[in-house]
């Protein structure tokens, strides 16, 4: 069984040394290209790779999930702020839901 | 530190501290909402909410600890978490390479350590539209106020979040999921380099949930073997000039 306050820790560690590291050490830009180019792209496909399909299976429903989906896809490209997309996409759940109930009965 | 900074700093701290949680407040009432998803999932993972306000006091971050959560419940070794958030919380060393180039040169260690707390994609995001040098305690202002919200948030998520009818329960599971495709889209959207990569990622990421023998690997493994595969590929096939990357 592993201890979950030790998970907490090493979280905490890996995450702040990586926050830490650069604003402390790093004085000057970076030079290496494939290294830049590499980090660069690295939050576009992590948040894609934990993003899909993994939100089809955030609500319980995959017809729901995929209304709030579209919702948040619609939203984002119309460069809406975080807020509202994550608002959109919880709605758009919430009306396929309505939606379902009325249509199943 | 020369002594004109010095004393330039200190007259203005409580004004600039005072700015930075009025710049905060907007991520403060986001980091709330979905920090309260987070909380639920946290506490579906078996977590309390003194667990989940601490993963988040200390750790200040969606997709980590999300992803952490995600290694708890599976029980994941201690390796593959510290793996894990090594490559999920990457991108923050790039943010802060950037804010170090918004600190004025002579700024001492404390500060920046205590800056470094906060890098997170909102916070960087207002610190970097700021014009010259970031004054720390506009820094400090701006992460008080967003810790508030994103702690506060998991604990009552975690805490309370049963006592919210159950559709909306489920219906919150995915706001996360939201924040993150509206940080995704809009660059996708102006560079076919990104939009390849956020494809590319989505659907190896859809073949390792379903693929068999695959689908066998644990989730935090296969974020990172699929970031570092897709963002090595981009970046040897559409490496980033200075201005951008």
């Amino acid at each position: 069984m592993h201890n979950i306050y030790l998970y907490i820790l090493l979280m905490a560690a890996v995450t702040y040394l990586i926050r830490a590291l650069p604003l402390t050490l790093i004085r000057r830009e970076l030079t290496n290209p494939f290294l830049k180019s590499f980090i660069y792209y690295v939050p576009y496909t992590t948040l894609a790779a934990m993003t899909f399909p993994a939100i089809l299976f955030s609500t319980g429903e995959l017809v729901t999930a995929a209304a709030g989906f579209a919702a948040a896809v619609v939203l984002a490209y119309r460069n809406r702020s975080l807020m509202t997309v994550a608002a959109g996409a919880v709605c758009g759940v919430l009306a396929a839901d309505l939606l379902l109930r009325f249509l199943v009965r | 530190m020369s002594l004109s900074l010095e004393s330039s700093l200190k007259a203005d701290r409580g004004q600039q501290f005072r700015r930075g949680i009025r710049d905060g407040i907007p991520i403060f009432i986001g980091y709330f909402a979905v920090s309260f998803a987070f909380g639920i999932q946290a506490a579906d993972s078996s977590l309390t909410a003194f667990q989940a306000g601490l993963m988040s006091l200390l750790n200040l971050t969606s997709a980590g600890q999300l992803a952490g959560v995600q290694v708890i419940a599976a029980a994941g070794s201690y390796l593959e978490m510290v793996l894990v958030q090594f490559v999920i919380n990457l991108r923050y060393l790039l943010m802060a390479t950037a804010l170090s180039q918004k600190m004025a040169p002579d700024l001492p260690t404390g500060p920046r350590l205590k800056i470094a707390y906060g890098v997170t994609d909102e916070i960087f995001g207002v610190s970097i539209l700021k014009k010259g040098y970031l004054h720390p305690f506009y820094s400090y202002g701006l992460i008080f106020i967003s810790t508030i919200g994103w702690v506060g948030g998991t604990v009552m998520g975690a805490g309370a979040g049963k006592i919210l009818p159950g559709p909306v329960l489920a219906a919150l599971g995915i706001a996360l999921y939201g924040m993150f495709i509206a940080i995704v889209i809009p660059p996708a959207k102006r560079d076919h380099a990104v939009l390849f990569a956020v494809l590319a990622a989505m659907a190896l990421s859809s073949v390792f949930q379903f693929a068999p023998v695959l689908k066998t690997i644990s989730p935090g493994v296969r974020i990172m073997v699929i970031t570092v595969l897709v963002s090595a590929f981009c970046a040897l096939v559409w490496p980033r000039g200075g201005e951008d990357a």
